[in-house]
């Protein structure tokens, strides 16, 4: 039977028949995403804007509830924007960029997330999931209507898949009965309990954590607390050995209270038991009210491949982190932006297979330093053995007074792109003097450009950018298309185009993927140079 | 006189606290607590200057 696993926030693509549950023989889809979430609605949205044809299935008919994910990062945001709906979520969304670190009653240090100017994007947007994932969803509404080729079927669950050479073949339960499909390629975001991974029987091996979590949302309509990230170490107010309090859109706060290991769970969930130790926090007479909670444990761990023949794994289907860093929704959301332009290339016959394959490793890359930093939070706040936690102490105590230990307090160092230094698909890093920070590998890094800014002059094909060259007469790249996007340091007055882009240098030339990263650079423009790198960044060589 | 560093001066902050504290795993604590002894010497030793370790006595109090 298809029991809801969770109740709904928005219902978004009820239930409706399809002619392929009727068909004669499964029909084939050349792309199927497995899962509603971010992920998949991500992925849909990045293969429906490239016209490539996409169905996404899911077991329910719309947004769960729960906020679950809250902070959403500035690279998020700029493949958001990139996606077409950036927008909603910056109007939604609580913007910070400072965070406070306490240990008991004091104040142990701030920081600020952002301390430059010059991104249309702010560091942080805290949103609850189902808000981010209605955006996401009103945006494929909005590009279905101009013919992008995106099909939702609510109420399809995958119940049995079969690899073939060539294709993947699903069985799908709905309210009508079974029936079954072909995907030339599935991409599974069913999350981090992935029924395909199961059915598949492939690994997910890490690390557990033997600590929960109480999380519990309140509504606070009367609140001195500013919109800021808040941490404590071993509060004076003992609701848990550290807790975290964090802004949401619509009055709502986060909080998050390390409440150990061996707990009656039942016990913990009792709104009087959540009471309290929120009572204990806020003072006696703050009025809120309990919109939802939880008590979660963690995992750090990761498949050891996510591309299986057929079946692709993305988000936390294929890893998965500690909350601390808010390192998951946002690695996930990152996985999509990576993929989307490789699949679509391979499903149009523009690139090898093989091309995916450099999802694998990029993504991997990416999934282990985000687990390497989720750990070594986790670690640092949930000291596992006395001599850690004495020097957990010290490094607090000594952080109020001295700025070097400020550096080693560890509350969750908080999302940033990954960096895919020495990819396969990478070409020539040949800008001497250039900034680490746009090397080859890097996200393209936002910058102030006339009125806007840079990078929603890049758009989501390959672009070669010249700052300060001319780039006439573009190499012939058929059938992959590249633009040309050319500014002068002097469409920036504030110096940080040429501060974030030339380094030392007087001129530059990026390519730049479709996810906006950067695949190869030069001091000059050399055609040929060009065309090799971008041969190469497809797989095409 | 020199003067006690108390600013960040460490490249890679938390690579050397994980370490840090793998040196200690699987150690009791009285195993622990002469590992720590035994750091501190040594890194006393590597700085030498006698008014940097008398400030670093001092702010560690």
């Amino acid at each position: 039977m298809l029991d809801d696993r969770y109740s709904l926030a928005f219902e978004l693509y009820p239930y409706r028949q399809s002619p392929d549950q009727s068909a004669a023989r499964p029909v084939r889809h050349p792309v199927v995403v497995v899962g509603g979430g971010p992920v998949g609605l991500a992925t849909a949205l990045d293969l429906g804007r490239q016209r490539v044809p996409v169905l996404l299935l899911d077991d329910h008919e719309g947004v769960g509830t729960g906020s679950r994910a809250i902070c959403f990062a500035k690279r998020t945001l700029e493949i958001a924007s990139r996606l077409g709906c950036s927008g909603p979520m910056l109007d939604k969304g609580v913007v910070w960029n400072v965070g406070r670190v306490f240990q008991d009653d004091r104040q142990v240090f701030d920081f600020d997330l952002l301390p430059e100017d010059g991104h249309a994007h702010p560091a942080f947007i805290n949103l609850q999931q189902p808000y981010f994932e209605k955006f996401l969803f009103e945006q494929i509404s909005a590009e279905q209507a101009r013919g992008a080729p995106i099909e939702i079927r609510g109420r399809n669950r995958v119940e049995a898949i079969e690899q073939h050479d060539d294709h993947a073949r699903l069985d799908i339960a709905t309210p009508d009965g079974d029936y079954q499909i072909e995907a030339g390629w599935v991409v599974a975001c069913d999350g981090a309990r992935s029924p395909l991974r199961g059915m598949l029987g492939l690994d997910f091996e890490g690390r557990v954590f033997e600590d929960n979590f109480l999380i519990a949302d309140i509504e606070m309509t009367q609140s001195s607390f500013p919109t800021e990230r808040w941490f404590w170490f071993d509060p004076w107010f003992k609701s848990g050995a550290s807790t975290l309090l964090h802004k949401q859109p619509d009055n709502i706060w986060r909080v998050d209270f390390q409440i150990g290991w061996d707990i009656d769970r039942a016990e913990e969930l009792k709104e009087e038991n959540i009471r309290s130790r929120l009572d204990a926090m806020l003072g006696k007479g703050v009025e809120y009210r309990l919109v939802w909670s939880s008590i979660y444990t963690f995992q750090c761990r990761r498949m050891q491949r996510f591309c299986h023949n057929r079946v692709i794994f993305a988000g936390d289907a294929a890893h998965q982190v500690s909350p601390f860093g808010a390192r998951g929704a946002n690695s996930g959301i990152q996985d999509a932006d990576n993929l989307g332009w490789k699949l679509g290339l391979v499903v149009k016959g523009l690139a090898p297979p093989q091309l995916l394959e450099s999802y694998d490793t990029e993504r991997i890359a990416a999934a282990e330093e985000n687990i390497l930093n989720s750990t070594r939070a986790t670690d640092f706040i949930t000291p596992k053995s006395k001599v850690s936690q004495t020097f957990r102490n010290a490094v607090l105590k000594l952080a109020e007074t001295y700025p070097f230990a400020r550096p080693l307090v560890n509350s969750g160092r908080l999302s940033v792109p990954c960096v895919y230094d020495g990819a396969a698909l990478n070409g020539p890093d040949a800008l001497p003097g250039g900034p680490a920070r746009t090397r080859v590998g890097s996200a393209c890094v936002d910058a102030p450009v006339g009125n806007g800014h840079l990078l929603e002059h890049l758009g989501d094909s390959f672009v070669l950018l010249g700052i300060n060259v001319d780039l006439p007469d573009l190499p012939e790249t058929a059938p992959i298309p590249l633009r040309r996007v050319v500014f002068r340091t002097s469409d920036d007055l504030s110096g940080a185009l040429a501060a974030r882009y030339l380094g030392t240098g007087a001129q530059a030339v990026y390519l730049i993927r479709p996810d906006q990263h950067i695949t190869a650079r030069w001091s000059a423009y050399d055609p040929t140079a060009v065309q090799a790198a971008l041969m190469r960044a497809c797989a095409r060589e | 006189m020199a003067k006690l560093n108390t600013e960040p001066n460490i490249p890679t902050p938390d690579e050397f606290y994980a370490a840090l504290i793998a040196a200690h795993e699987g150690k009791t604590d009285t195993e622990s607590a002469a590992l720590n002894a035994r750091l501190i010497l040594l890194l006393a030793n590597h700085i030498g200057d006698a008014d940097v370790l008398e400030q670093a006595l001092a702010a560690a109090q």
